[in-house]
C-alpha cells in the first residue's frame, strides 16, 4: 500500500526515500530496530520519510494490541510519535494498567483518550494496517519497504543505511 | 523430484497431529486446505513464519480454509513447540516413515533431511491449485496464499452462478 496521508509519517512527504516499517509494539526484535531506525532517521536526515504501520502479533504479544491501540489514540490527539517512542522505549511496560501512566506522562487528554479507545475506530485502523501489511508480504516483525520494496536483509544500522543509499543512488541516475 | 504443480490431485495423507489422533487431508474435502511444508520446529525463520499464520487465523476462516503445518518432527517435538508458541495451527508429524509426505509432494531434501519450504493450496475437491517454493531461509509471508485463496473463492462462485 502507498505512503499517503493516512500514514503516520516522520520526514518530509517529497522525500526521495520511503522506509515503511510493519511492527509491534511488544516484539523483541521491533524494540531492537527502534533505536536502529531513529539513528537511520538522524543520518538521512530530509532525504528519509519513515512510515510506522501496526502488525499486532496477538497470539504471540497478549499487549501488543493495547499498545498499537494506545499509539492510535495518542495519534489523534497528534502525540502518535510521543506514544510510539514512550512504547518502544518502555516495552517491558505494556501492561493494561500501565498504559494510562504512559497518556498521562506524554499529557493526554485521559478522557478523550479511553473513550477513543474504546469508540473502536482506533481497532479499525489497526486492522486496517494488518490487512495492508498481510497484502504486501509482511511475513513477521518487524518487516521493513524500501520504496514499496520489501527489504530483507538485516535489520541493522549498517545494512539498512546500505540499502537505503543504493536506493538512492538509483534515483539519482533514473 | 520436483514439487507438485497446480492443476495435479494433492496425494492423500494422514499423519499423526498428537500422541493419539491422526489427521487425514481428505477430511477437509469440501473446504480448502493451506498445506504448510516447513524445515523444522524451533528454527527461527520457521517459528516466524507459523507464529504468521498461527495470528492470522480469522483471516484463514473468511474463506473457510484449513491450515496443516508439516515437518518431519515427532509429535512430542510438536506439542511442546505448539505449547511454547501458542500456535492453534495444527502440526502434522512426517516423522515415520521420515518424510514420506514431504516426498510425495515433491518438497523433501535429501541432502538436509528436512521438509523445503514450500505452500500449497487445495481446493475443495483435494486439487492443487497454487504451490511455492521458497527459497531456503525466506519467509515467504502470506500474500501468495491469500491471492490463491481469492481466487479460488472467485471461481467457486462463478460456478455457482452457472449451475
Amino acid at each position: 500500500m502507498p505512503v499517503s496521508a493516512r500514514d503516520h509519517a516522520a520526514g518530509p512527504a517529497d522525500a526521495p526515500l520511503s522506509l515503511v516499517e510493519y511492527g509491534d509494539y511488544q516484539c523483541p526484535y521491533c524494540g531492537a530496530a527502534y533505536p536502529v531506525v531513529k539513528q537511520i532517521q538522524k543520518i538521512m536526515g530530509k532525504k528519509l520519510r519513515f512510515v510506522f504501520r501496526n502488525f499486532p502479533l496477538t497470539q504471540a504479544h497478549p499487549y501488543a494490541m493495547i499498545a498499537a491501540e494506545a499509539a492510535e489514540a495518542a495519534a489523534l490527539q497528534e502525540k502518535f510519535w510521543d506514544m510510539h517512542d514512550l512504547l518502544f522505549e518502555q516495552q517491558t511496560f505494556l501492561e493494561p494498567d500501565i498504559i494510562p501512566l504512559w497518556a498521562k506522562k506524554i499529557g493526554l487528554d485521559l478522557k478523550r483518550f479511553g473513550e477513543d479507545i474504546r469508540d473502536g475506530a482506533v481497532a479499525k485502523r489497526i486492522k486496517e494496517d494488518r490487512q495492508s501489511g498481510i497484502r504486501s508480504g509482511v511475513n513477521g516483525t518487524p518487516t521493513f519497504y524500501i520504496n514499496g520494496a520489501r527489504y530483507d536483509g538485516s535489520p541493522d544500522v549498517e545494512s539498512l543505511l546500505a540499502a537505503l543509499q543504493s536506493e538512492l543512488a538509483i534515483r539519482a541516475t533514473a | 523430484m520436483p514439487a507438485l504443480k497446480p492443476g495435479v490431485r494433492a496425494p492423500d495423507f494422514s499423519l499423526p497431529s498428537t500422541p493419539d489422533q491422526k489427521v487425514a487431508l481428505t477430511e477437509f474435502r469440501g473446504q480448502p486446505v493451506v498445506l504448510v511444508f516447513y524445515p523444522a520446529d524451533w528454527s527461527p525463520v520457521c517459528s516466524d513464519q507459523l507464529a504468521l499464520y498461527n495470528e492470522l487465523g480469522a483471516e484463514f476462516s473468511e474463506f473457510g480454509a484449513q491450515i496443516l503445518g508439516v515437518s518431519v518432527d515427532g509429535v512430542w517435538c510438536h506439542n511442546a513447540f505448539s505449547k511454547d508458541r501458542k500456535l492453534h495451527i495444527p502440526l502434522l508429524a512426517d516423522f515415520e516413515p521420515k518424510g514420506a509426505v514431504a516426498r510425495l509432494y515433491g518438497v523433501y531434501s535429501e541432502s538436509i533431511g528436512e521438509a523445503e519450504r514450500a505452500l500449497f493450496v487445495i481446493d475443495a475437491e483435494g486439487i492443487i491449485r497454487w504451490s511455492y517454493v521458497s527459497p531456503m531461509g525466506i519467509n515467504p509471508g502470506a500474500d501468495g496464499i491469500f491471492k490463491a485463496l481469492e481466487s479460488l473463492a472467485k471461481k467457486e462462485k462463478a460456478a455457482g452462478v452457472l449451475n
